[in-house]
């Protein structure tokens, strides 16, 4: 599977605060919360966000709560991907459980600037930068993980097991 | 090659003799927890698994504390939509205004959470039941539904961090400024995938509310767990409370660590974490004038009897300065009334703070104590990041009980030791 779309940079330790502050979490509509993904690091992000962006970040992506409402903003707003140097692992769960692709590789997010256009391969992990003509390359998920994206997601991997008890 | 405690607990829980770090591992599960935000979307999930009855109605945990006493129509209905799910589930540890506490101070005064057990929350603090020598940790809402439908979660087995404990604290240093020293020296992604041993023959000079309080923040080094041996105070603290069976686990003696650090409790000052992040810490007397709009004494991390015990200590026959809104939550039903009965809630009024219901209300900047543009607070809740417990531009300093109170007095950040 292939996906393009421009990105959106932030630094390191993007917090799940900030990607959908808990004042919005009196609601888990994933229309809704996409409408302030990003607000208080990035107030215009919902305006600007298009079908198939993608959002790269430092270290630690994702720190902080264990609200799913994260990825769902994230994943609601059309974001195709988020690539970072590492994730803040309840968010790494969380994001494989929702099905939003997550990619850690340092040298896309050393190489790669604000509003570059970007095309992923999720099947070979490369990262084409179209505006600067950089490829990058990602690590493999675990193999474990794979199972899970496989199914689908979590909720089609418990299903199936539900089935064959 | 031999095992640290946490990998002991998953090899136990998953039927295997040894488990390595690195590797992925499918744990049976001894609690399930949710609260009022997270728990509504772990329903919706649990309904598309398919799955009808939760696995065990006495292993799943609903606690209704985020938003509560309802703060808005939308609250409402979250919570709503766990009672109703909790009532047709027959969910035997459901805790509903009137009962509820903050979830990571009530399970472990009732009795649900006891050594031993594997834990997975619907909320980044589960970690706080590692003080009591279980492996808890904090997922995501689907995990939680997984967790109910099947009682399974998957793992993937943490090296660990040993943290060595030595000496004493002084006064009015705690197991808040343990945690804060800790996270300012490896920072917030330090312990990344990692779990937290604490070990060393300090772990004694701690009190359970400060281990409590120590392994709550784990989460913000970015571990996956922190916790605690079992000794006296461990098993102290259980006996009388729960009907469960603990089982005690501990480190082989030639367990792989990736590092050990050392704290020398001693040496140890009370600790400040400036804005925006919990490993920006600077020891009090460091800090600067910091002049604050409000205090907030409470939480998962600072909400138990120990806390409200020092706070009341520092705040007695004093008055909190005009200009600082100071707002006391003791964590549980249970804690409230000891207030009460211990005479720290008139201490508290007398001094000109409020003393709440308890709720997470102001900690996530939810309800009761939001920040406008500008202002500040010295809390002692666990996270300072940005337009947390308010505006975007408000700024939150962390900090233990004793000094979340002696700057309500003095209206600036203060060393109690000095007040």
């Amino acid at each position: 599977m292939i996906v393009k779309g421009k990105t959106f940079k932030y630094g390191d330790n993007v917090d799940t605060d900030v990607i959908i502050p808990a004042r919005h979490l009196n609601t888990s509509d994933p229309k809704e919360l996409a409408k302030y993904c990003m607000e208080d690091i990035d107030k215009d992000f919902a305006q600007k966000v298009a079908e198939g962006d993608v959002i790269v970040g430092g270290k630690n992506f994702g720190c902080g709560s264990s609200r799913e409402h994260a990825p769902i903003a994230i994943k609601a707003s059309g974001v195709s991907c988020v690539i970072a140097k590492s994730f803040a692992r309840i968010f790494y769960r969380n994001a494989f459980n929702i099905g939003l692709p997550i990619m850690e590789c340092e040298e896309a997010v050393e190489g790669i600037n604000e509003d570059d256009q970007v095309e992923i391969d999720f099947t070979t992990g490369e990262i084409h930068n179209l505006t600067k003509g950089e490829t990058y390359q990602s690590q493999p998920f675990p193999q474990f993980i794979q199972k899970i994206i496989h199914a689908g997601g979590l909720v089609p991997y418990v299903q199936n097991e539900l089935r064959n008890q | 090659m031999g095992m640290t405690m946490t990998q002991k607990i998953l090899a136990d829980h998953c039927g295997k003799e040894a488990v390595q770090a690195g590797e992925f591992v499918e744990i049976d599960l001894d609690m399930v927890l949710g609260n009022d935000i997270t728990t509504p979307v772990a329903i919706k999930e649990f309904v598309k698994m398919g799955a009808k009855k939760v696995f065990n109605s006495e292993k799943v945990a609903v606690v209704l504390d985020h938003f509560t006493p309802n703060k808005d129509i939308k609250s409402a209905e979250q919570c709503k939509t766990c009672r109703t799910f909790s009532d047709e589930q027959d969910i035997k540890h459901f805790y509903d205004v009137g009962e509820m506490g903050i979830e990571h101070a009530l399970l472990p005064e009732k009795g649900i959470v006891v050594a031993g057990d594997t834990v997975i929350g619907a909320d980044s603090h589960t970690c706080t039941y590692g003080a009591l020598g279980a492996f808890s940790t904090g997922v995501g809402s689907t995990d939680m539904a997984a967790g109910m439908a099947r009682g399974k979660a998957w793992i993937k087995v943490p090296p660990a961090i040993k943290v060595e404990l030595s000496g004493n604290p002084n006064k009015f240093v705690s197991g808040k400024d343990v945690i804060l020293h800790l996270i300012g020296k490896i920072g917030v992604d330090g312990a990344l995938y990692q779990s937290l041993e604490f070990t060393g023959e300090g772990v004694k000079a701690l009190s359970m509310d400060d281990r409590f309080t120590v392994s709550n923040m784990a989460i913000e080094a970015g571990a996956k767990n922190g916790i605690f041996p079992v000794d006296d105070k461990t098993i102290a603290y259980m006996s009388g409370r729960t009907d469960k069976q603990w089982k005690i686990f501990e480190a082989d003696q030639d367990a792989v660590y990736d590092r050990t650090i050392q704290i020398d409790l001693n040496v140890l000052k009370p600790t400040v974490a400036f804005p925006h992040l919990p490993e920006n810490t600077r020891t009090v007397d460091e800090a600067g004038d910091i002049a604050i709009d409000q205090v907030v004494i409470g939480s998962c991390t600072n909400g138990r009897i120990d806390d409200m015990r020092v706070a009341a200590e520092v705040l007695k026959g004093r008055k909190v300065n005009k200009r600082v809104r100071t707002i006391i939550i003791p964590a549980t039903q249970e804690i409230y009334l000891q207030c009460i009965r211990e005479g720290l809630a008139e201490i508290f009024i007398e001094a000109g703070a409020i003393v709440s219901t308890p709720t997470c209300g102001p900690c996530l900047g939810g309800h009761m104590g939001i920040l406008a543009s500008g202002e500040k607070a010295v809390t002692t809740t666990n996270r300072n990041f940005v337009g947390r417990m308010g505006h975007s531009e408000s700024e939150i300093y962390l900090a233990s009980p004793a000094v979340a109170a002696a700057s309500a007095v003095t209206g600036r950040i203060t060393n109690p030791q000095k007040l």
